[in-house]
């Protein structure tokens, strides 16, 4: 991938599961993202990247439908999504994990885990599979989500979006503002939870985000300037400095 | 309980432990005041105005907390309600038990169907500018105001008789009460109970306390909020109705009603915390008993019920002075 108009595909001639195609979307009268293209394949972690300000979690927010995009396509798993609302594209399967790791902080974590069901029996039948990534959830099942400690409320944030049959998690920044060694156990999480579910991650910290993912797309300035496999990218020093800012 | 008070934090305790000394004060001071019979029939009416206050602050608390709309029209809510169920009450020809049902049936849901059309025929395509929903509320007020005064007259309406079933009086320490106030005081207790049990443990209430926290984190999970809107908006529109239609036979219908009950309600959402429906119940005790005691504290010592208006907001002034987020409102973070 040489230009931000076409990102390429990676799935081995499979459609993607995600294709967003140069979508344009306005904040007010400001024009954040302009020409944004990004291919998630099914069963892989992406990442995007970026410097502060890019467009990524606006990328995100417009795929959700939190802040539509004015112009360009967003297709998943085959279908055009960009002119549903929000509740209608979580519904097709997209579960997300904002920046802001929002949680309903005078609701219990149950309560928090519960209203993301969206059939009865969601969270009784993906249990082992939440608890078994995140079991201090279990522990504090009855504790309002405001006690808990940013790396809690980041593991509740990610166990809500799992409640659901989610085939994309989109998870914003889940490693800003904890501890290492926190770090180290929520991108375990994630390593793990991909094997369940698509992921799109926007992460800031390279580090991290080299070890995570498969495929990685780089936003500037609000469009898609570079795409493709993380190996490849990792071996380029020159383009991660061009980029990234990192050495 | 314990359990309850165990997980508070410390604001929240020491706004439990401002709320209960103060009502001791305002039993304390009119037992001194007043002696003990005028003391209980004031508590007894203070009690009951502070679940007509419930009624209509409950709603505009709930509404401001999940969709962000001040919503000036609570008022004329309780007006429209007053006024259809005098209508009805008078003119339906049955026992005036059955007439009486008929009325609180006819002012909730004509009140309700009013709700609905204005949060999905105007509210709705405001949601993202709210000065032009203040705008909006408080314009529609006005207009639901005049629409009454075409309709019904200026002249106020007398007070009619309670239903059979509630009336007379009853005794308690010696002191007569008047049935159709403790009807009041226990429609109001029931209602509070009702709402706190929805809000608490059923799903549409876990998502309406989810909205007030985020709306857009709730669409985020796949729940159509916008339904979740009109039935809260109805819901505090029928909760405002019932206030007017009860207020019926205790002090007739009377045009300024709807501003009488907007303000009272306003100072409660304020006292109690923008959006906390645990702060809009307490604070209705509070602000309910306040005026009452005020009210008869100064028709004693100035012979004019000087005391009864400003008390209330002296009462928010201080606990804004206190607490600007109000007693069980959120800090901003």
């Amino acid at each position: 991938m040489t230009g931000p108009a076409a990102a390429p595909n990676h799935g081995a001639g499979a459609p993607p599961l995600l294709d967003v195609e140069q979508i344009h979307t306005f904040i007010g009268e400001f024009h954040i993202l302009q020409g944004v293209s990004v291919q998630v394949p099914r069963g892989s972690i992406t990442v995007l990247l970026g410097r502060n300000g890019a467009g990524k979690t606006t990328t995100l927010r417009s795929i959700m439908g939190l802040n539509p995009p004015r112009a360009g396509q967003i297709r998943f798993a085959g279908q055009s999504i960009h002119r549903l609302r929000p509740h209608q594209i979580a519904q097709r399967g997209i579960g997300y994990v904002p920046e802001k790791r929002i949680i309903f902080r005078d609701l219990t974590v149950g309560q928090n885990l519960q209203i993301a069901e969206r059939q009865k029996g969601d969270l009784a039948r993906k249990a082992d599979l939440i608890f078994g990534l995140f079991p201090d959830l279990h522990r504090l099942y009855d504790l309002p989500g405001g006690h808990l400690s940013g790396g809690q409320q980041q593991m509740l944030a990610i166990a809500r979006a799992l409640v659901p049959d989610n085939a994309l998690l989109l998870i914003d920044e889940p490693s800003e503002g904890l501890a290492p060694v926190l770090i180290e156990q929520m991108m375990d999480a994630i390593r793990r939870l991909s094997a369940h579910t698509t992921v799109l991650l926007v992460e800031q910290n390279f580090q991290v985000a080299s070890r995570l993912a498969e495929h990685y797309v780089i936003i500037e300035e609000g469009a898609t300037v570079r795409a493709g496999r993380m190996a490849d990218l990792v071996s380029d020093k020159q383009l991660i400095k061009t980029y990234l800012g990192v050495a | 309980m314990p359990g309850y008070f165990a997980r508070l934090t410390p604001r929240y305790r020491r706004s439990w432990a401002l709320v209960a000394a103060y009502l001791a004060f305002l039993v304390l001071i009119s037992l001194i005041d007043f002696g003990g019979n005028t003391a209980g029939q004031t508590l007894f009416r203070g009690l009951m105005l502070s679940m007509l206050i419930f009624l209509v602050a409950s709603g505009l608390s709930l509404i401001f907390g999940l969709l962000d709309v001040l919503n000036f029209a609570q008022g004329a809510f309780v007006l429209v309600g007053a006024y259809i169920g005098y209508a009805t009450y008078q003119s339906v020809e049955l026992s005036s038990t059955y007439s009486f049902l008929a009325a609180v049936g006819a002012a909730v849901v004509s009140v309700g169907l009013l709700g609905a059309v204005i949060e999905t025929g105007l509210i709705r395509p405001l949601y993202a500018r709210p000065v032009f929903q203040i705008v909006l509320t408080f314009g529609l007020g006005a207009i639901l105001l005049d629409l009454v005064q075409r309709i019904y007259g200026p002249q106020p309406k007398q007070p009619l008789a309670p239903p059979e079933l509630f009336r007379g009086t009853f005794y308690l320490f010696g002191q007569s009460l008047s049935i159709y106030r403790l009807f009041i005081i226990g429609l109001g207790l029931v209602i509070m109970v009702a709402v706190g049990l929805l809000l608490n443990r059923t799903r549409l209430g876990i998502i309406i306390r989810a909205g007030v926290q985020d709306a857009e984190m709730v669409q985020a999970l796949g729940i159509n909020v916008r339904r979740v809107f009109t039935f809260v908006f109805v819901l505090g529109a029928v909760l405002a109705g019932l206030a007017g239609i009860v207020l019926v036979p205790y002090q007739g219908a009377t045009l300024d009603l709807g501003n009488q009950f907007l303000i009272l309600a306003i100072v409660v959402v304020v006292i109690g915390g923008m959006g906390s429906y645990e702060g809009t119940a307490v604070a209705s005790f509070i602000v309910g008993l306040t005026r009452a005691v005020a009210e008869q504290m100064s028709l004693k010592h100035f012979d004019a019920p000087v005391l009864a208006e400003t008390s209330i907001l002296i009462l928010m002034i201080v606990v804004l002075l206190v607490q600007p987020s109000g007693l069980f409102g959120r800090e901003e973070s």
